[in-house]
């Protein structure tokens, strides 16, 4: 164990001929924390992870995980990193056990100690049940477990899952963050994602990927504090809507507003606050004294695309003022 | 050492695990049958003034298995792994790419020497069914096949390069073809050659596979015709070595 950050990204580019995919990334990901590498597909974030796991190599700049370099010390960065590709490909025609154990071998485990690993991360991952089952056979959330049990046969430092809960369903899904989140003190975990309450749920840090560039990375508390102002609030009220619209338009934090007929003799009004204003206790005032009933009253969520609305008008702020 | 092994057994395992084993071991199991069964009827009670072997070789069924088994066995090697993207999942464990060169051309190559382990059976037949004290010898035998390993290695060294250029299985056993029928009628080359000297003429007679597998079926090991098929099956790795390397300079 050295005291190097377990990822140490400085000014990453990587080209596909002319195209370049990642540009100019840098970030670090210190011991024990679970990060989460969000953006649409074709961000880069795949590519950020190759490089990361020695697959390919750095265009320019420099990569380091636990201290050592991606490229000059690529046998030492490989024993370090439990890697999971994108729509994890397996051996179909292995038993889930004798993959276990082939990979184990692989990545330098001796006999009797990829014996002990392999029932370990088995039992871990609950494959048990299933280790004696050809790959090609089982379901595809089972398999995903399979590829988890994968990245973890050698006891890596850090452990790099390119969307792993793409295609399972609900239950899976939950599955697999639990497992992913009882890693987090022994493990640092580098997850991507395109689905942000995936990201939300299992990372403390998220960077969000957009064009080959990092445009924010910050903890999940701080991004849903950003992103809490420019959210709409729903709001259903019963009130002649002449009065609601003359209502909102004297409100203060209230930036735009519309109302629409529901069902019923209610209005369903979507109001946009201006940031830093949280409305919906101003709005719950309101109907109070004005006698009107309230039916509903919620925040929409943001969606990925939102932030990303969000995050990318912010930066061509900052570069034309 | 540990690695390499590992992955020959796993490569290995492949063509059992896969129905493709089977099917190049039922093929090259009916061309030695025929192959046989020409020979038997050709020489029906005839006394024979040449190697048993010999004999066996210049039947056409004996080429058609190294140009026909030797792609079908090299054409998954990289090429499904490529497509199925196990590759990246192997390749980002600390193996060296000449392991993992060197373990599929291993693996290859000894499935290779497997399928041709019913030839022994067939001249074990000839050899308890003759009345005559020895129609052959043993170290012929193992001269022969020698030779027929020799053969091997060199076009599942080419089968592999092929294998390594391409995700598609398909693609990779027809250029392994196409290869290896190009390198097997170079071999004629020699018989369309008529002055026997200058340059021409010592080419062609040094790529000739046909004369070469005649003399080891003959029980003559000439160190030029070993070292003319260890240095290419060294070249066709080395530039499979580069193209699985290659990914780095992308």
């Amino acid at each position: 164990m050295n005291d190097a950050p377990m990822i140490e990204v400085r000014q990453l580019t990587k080209r596909y001929g002319r195209r370049a995919a990642v540009q100019d990334v840098s970030f670090t990901v210190g011991r024990g924390e679970i990060v989460g590498l969000l953006g649409p597909n074709g961000a880069g974030k795949s590519t950020t992870m190759r490089v990361l796991s020695c697959y390919m190599p750095a265009t320019s700049g420099t990569v380091r995980v636990a201290g050592f370099d991606v490229f000059r010390q690529a046998d030492q960065v490989r024993r370090h990193i439990g890697y999971m590709p994108e729509n994890n490909p397996l051996h179909q025609d292995m038993r889930v056990r004798e993959y276990l154990k082939f990979r184990a071998r692989l990545k330098g485990l001796g006999f009797r100690r990829s014996r002990a690993r392999v029932d370990v991360v088995l039992e871990q991952c609950g494959l048990r049940e299933v280790s004696r089952r050809m790959i090609g056979t089982l379901s595809k959330g089972y398999r995903q477990r399979v590829g988890l049990a994968d990245a973890l046969v050698h006891e890596p430092e850090l452990i790099i899952l390119d969307e792993p809960t793409i295609g399972l369903d609900p239950h899976q899904i939950r599955a697999v963050r639990q497992l992913i989140k009882d890693l987090s003190p022994a493990h640092t975990v580098l997850i991507s994602s395109h689905i942000l309450p995936e990201i939300e749920m299992t990372c403390q840090r998220v960077l969000i990927l957009h064009g080959g560039q990092i445009l924010a990375a910050d903890t999940t508390e701080n991004l849903q504090k950003t992103m809490s102002c420019g959210g709409q609030v729903v709001a259903e009220l019963a009130g002649p809507p002449a009065e609601l619209r003359a209502c909102f338009e004297e409100l203060d934090g209230v930036e735009r507003y519309d109302v629409a007929p529901a069902e019923g003799d209610f209005y369903r009004c979507a109001l946009t606050p201006r940031p830093g204003v949280d409305l919906r206790p101003l709005v719950y005032e309101k109907a109070v004294s004005r006698g009107w009933r309230l039916r509903e009253l919620t925040r929409t969520r943001h969606s990925l695309e939102d932030i990303f609305v969000h995050v990318t008008r912010a930066d061509r702020e900052e570069e034309n003022p | 050492m540990g690695t390499y092994l590992t992955l020959v057994r796993r490569e290995l395992g492949g063509y059992f695990f896969s129905l493709t084993g089977y099917v190049v071991i039922a093929t090259v199991l009916l061309l030695l049958g025929i192959s046989f069964a020409v020979m038997l009827g050709a020489y029906n009670g005839q006394a024979l003034d040449a190697p048993l072997t010999e004999l066996f070789y210049s039947t056409m069924f004996f080429w058609l298995i190294p140009l026909i088994s030797a792609p079908v066995i090299c054409m998954r090697l990289f090429a499904l792994e490529k497509f199925s993207g196990t590759f990246e999942t192997l390749m980002t464990t600390p193996v060296s790419d000449r392991q993992v060169v060197g373990a599929k051309f291993t693996a290859g190559w000894l499935f290779y020497a497997l399928t041709w382990l019913p030839l022994l059976a067939c001249l074990r037949i000839v050899h308890n069914f003759t009345t005559q004290g020895t129609p052959f010898d043993w170290p012929v035998v193992g001269t022969t096949f020698a030779g027929i390993l020799l053969l091997g290695a060199l076009y599942v060294a080419m089968g592999c390069l092929a294998s390594a250029v391409t995700r598609n299985q398909i693609i990779a056993a027809m250029l392994s073809f196409a290869l290896g029928i190009s390198l097997f009628l170079l071999s004629f080359l020699k018989f369309s050659v008529t002055s026997q000297a200058g340059w021409v003429a010592k080419t062609a007679d040094y790529v000739c596979l046909i004369d070469h597998m005649e003399d080891f079926a003959r029980g003559v090991v000439d160190t030029r015709e070993v070292t003319f098929y260890l240095s290419f099956t060294v070249l066709f790795l080395f530039l499979t070595l580069k193209v699985v390397e290659s990914r780095r300079w992308k």
